[in-house]
């Protein structure tokens, strides 16, 4: 299944109410929400943030809404954290997964797509290992919100959604600061490792530079993309020259099917020469943060004492993904508003 | 009403506040966002001065409990901080303007979720009649007659009858 990104689709529709507002029935990338976009979905995390601490997190405001996760790869963490979101909005879910489905009979995306919306659902959470699926599956269907949660190399919107929320929770909490701007304005952040295979790279440096972070890809030359054209970043192949100068080190998961495709020689050499070992761990300032998008390859990418230790925010990082996800799914399928901000 | 008489206002309905509940033990103001807000923190600084002791005073949004979702843009305004469990309390709950009554069974709603309240009071500045829904306040600053198309505006500066809202 391959598909281009360029599928025409309509991204805008006029609401169903008529007189309603503009507004954006999909999020497929993190281009399409720009710096406004991304701040209105940080404002409204925090609300979602505070629903989530009460003694009961959950809220009526999508009921009767259905929302259908379709993943055609392996996933724990982001299937969960949209269903929870959905759950915890009160939408009905239901879940797709390849393996004990038609496809194993030969239905194809498109029909299994039809099939699933005459059944009448309000959002498709997609993932799929062919680029631009999340595209294709929007100009196959006309009620429903396609929702990216990864496709391919490209993109993964929402991880760097929650990324970007909490790096700004984690800054304002160490430096004892009131839950400020929304900017990640002056920050300096490394992401550290497979660039080329990764679309939460991919993602987070769209939203990081949008919001005025300066980004540095640390990796090895056979990991980084054939063309850098159009990415607003630094690059460096040396780990720690990097490390003392950043506010914020995201390392990659190193995906080990990787090491067949001869780009790197073993997992011992790159740990030798990129991981974030405990040595290097004490050249990071004192509050800057570790992140991983997960699944943590423990003492390749990262060291289990540096996973674990007090400068890492990976569990944070997941329980806001629930957040910010609620918030992505009220804003397309509750809240009328266009997601654009215009 | 000038905001003396808004002043005096808040001062009644601290007393029947107090009144009602045989003092303020167990009693919690929450103020709607985002109007109610203001008033609640005045109400709260009158009972505490009345009473003695002081009162918590917390805030709500209802956004995500509105009935109207997906019929106009709904967006939560501010933030909710409700600091304790609500179970077993008598909450206040405090607006600025009462008119359809719509807010005040979101608000109902969301109460439900911080726990059981031992009782929900409603306390408004104004209210201007045309409730839509079978609410009523407990403790009301002035009665304000008004037509549907008007528009009720309460500040620092008292309480205004404003223009006709363009429809």
């Amino acid at each position: 299944m391959t598909a281009t990104s360029e599928t025409s689709s309509p991204d805008l529709v006029i609401d169903a109410t008529g007189g309603g507002p503009r507004r954006r029935r999909h999020l497929m990338s993190v281009l399409d929400l720009g710096r406004e976009g991304i701040e209105e979905v940080l404002r409204l995390t925090d609300s979602f943030v505070e629903v989530g601490e009460r003694a009961i997190p959950k809220v009526p405001a999508l009921r009767g809404k259905t929302v259908v996760s379709l993943f055609f790869e392996d996933s724990t963490r982001t299937r969960l954290s949209f269903e929870t979101a959905a759950k915890r909005l009160s939408a009905d879910t239901m879940s797709f997964s390849v393996s004990t489905s038609s496809v194993k009979k030969g239905e194809s995306l498109r029909d299994t797509v039809e099939t699933i919306e005459a059944m009448g659902v309000d959002a498709f959470v997609v993932r799929h290992s062919g680029a631009g699926v999340p595209w294709q599956i929007a100009g196959w269907t006309h009620g429903p919100s396609v929702i990216n949660a990864g496709d391919g190399w490209h993109e993964h919107p929402t991880q760097a959604l929650l990324d970007c929320y909490t790096i700004r929770e984690q800054r304002a909490h160490r430096l004892g600061l009131a839950p400020g701007p929304r900017s990640l304005g002056g920050l300096r952040i490394a992401i550290v490792g497979d660039i080329r295979h990764s679309r939460v790279a991919r993602s987070d440096v769209l939203a990081f530079t949008a919001l005025g972070a300066s980004v540095t890809l640390v990796a090895p030359p056979t990991l980084l993309p054939p063309s850098l054209a159009g990415w607003q970043v630094d690059v460096s192949h040396d780990i720690e020259d990097v490390l003392p100068a950043v506010d914020v080190v995201y390392l990659l998961r190193l995906q080990r099917e990787r090491m067949q495709d001869a780009l790197l020689p073993s997992l011992r050499e790159y740990t030798a020469t990129y991981g974030l070992t405990v040595r290097r761990a004490a050249l990071l300032r004192p509050d800057a943060l570790v992140m991983h998008p997960g699944p943590v390859n423990r003492g390749v990418e990262v060291a289990a004492e540096v996973a674990d230790g007090p400068a890492s925010v990976i569990t944070r990082q997941v329980a806001n993904g629930v957040a910010v996800r609620m918030a992505v799914l009220y804003l397309l399928l509750g809240s009328g508003v266009d997601l654009a901000g215009s | 009403m000038d905001p003396d008489d808004v002043r005096r206002a808040i001062w009644r309905m601290a007393h029947e506040i107090i009144e009602h509940n045989h003092g303020v033990e167990r009693v919690v103001l929450i103020g709607l966002q985002t109007g109610g807000v203001d008033i609640a923190r005045r109400l709260g600084e009158a009972i505490a001065s009345v009473a003695g002791q002081g009162v918590p005073v917390g805030t709500l949004d209802v956004a995500f409990y509105r009935d109207d979702i997906g019929l106009r843009p709904v967006l939560p305004e501010a933030a909710t901080e409700i600091p304790m469990d609500l179970t077993g309390v008598h909450v206040v709950l405090v607006d600025d303007v009462l008119f359809t009554g719509r807010t005040v069974r979101a608000a109902l709603n969301a109460l439900s979720d911080f726990g059981r309240a031992t009782s929900i009071q409603l306390a408004v500045m104004i209210d201007r009649g045309h409730r839509e829904l079978p609410i009523r306040p407990d403790y009301v600053g002035k009665n304000l007659p008004t037509r549907r198309d008007e528009m009720v505006d309460v500040s620092e500066e008292g309480v205004v009858l404003g223009d006709v809202v363009p429809r």
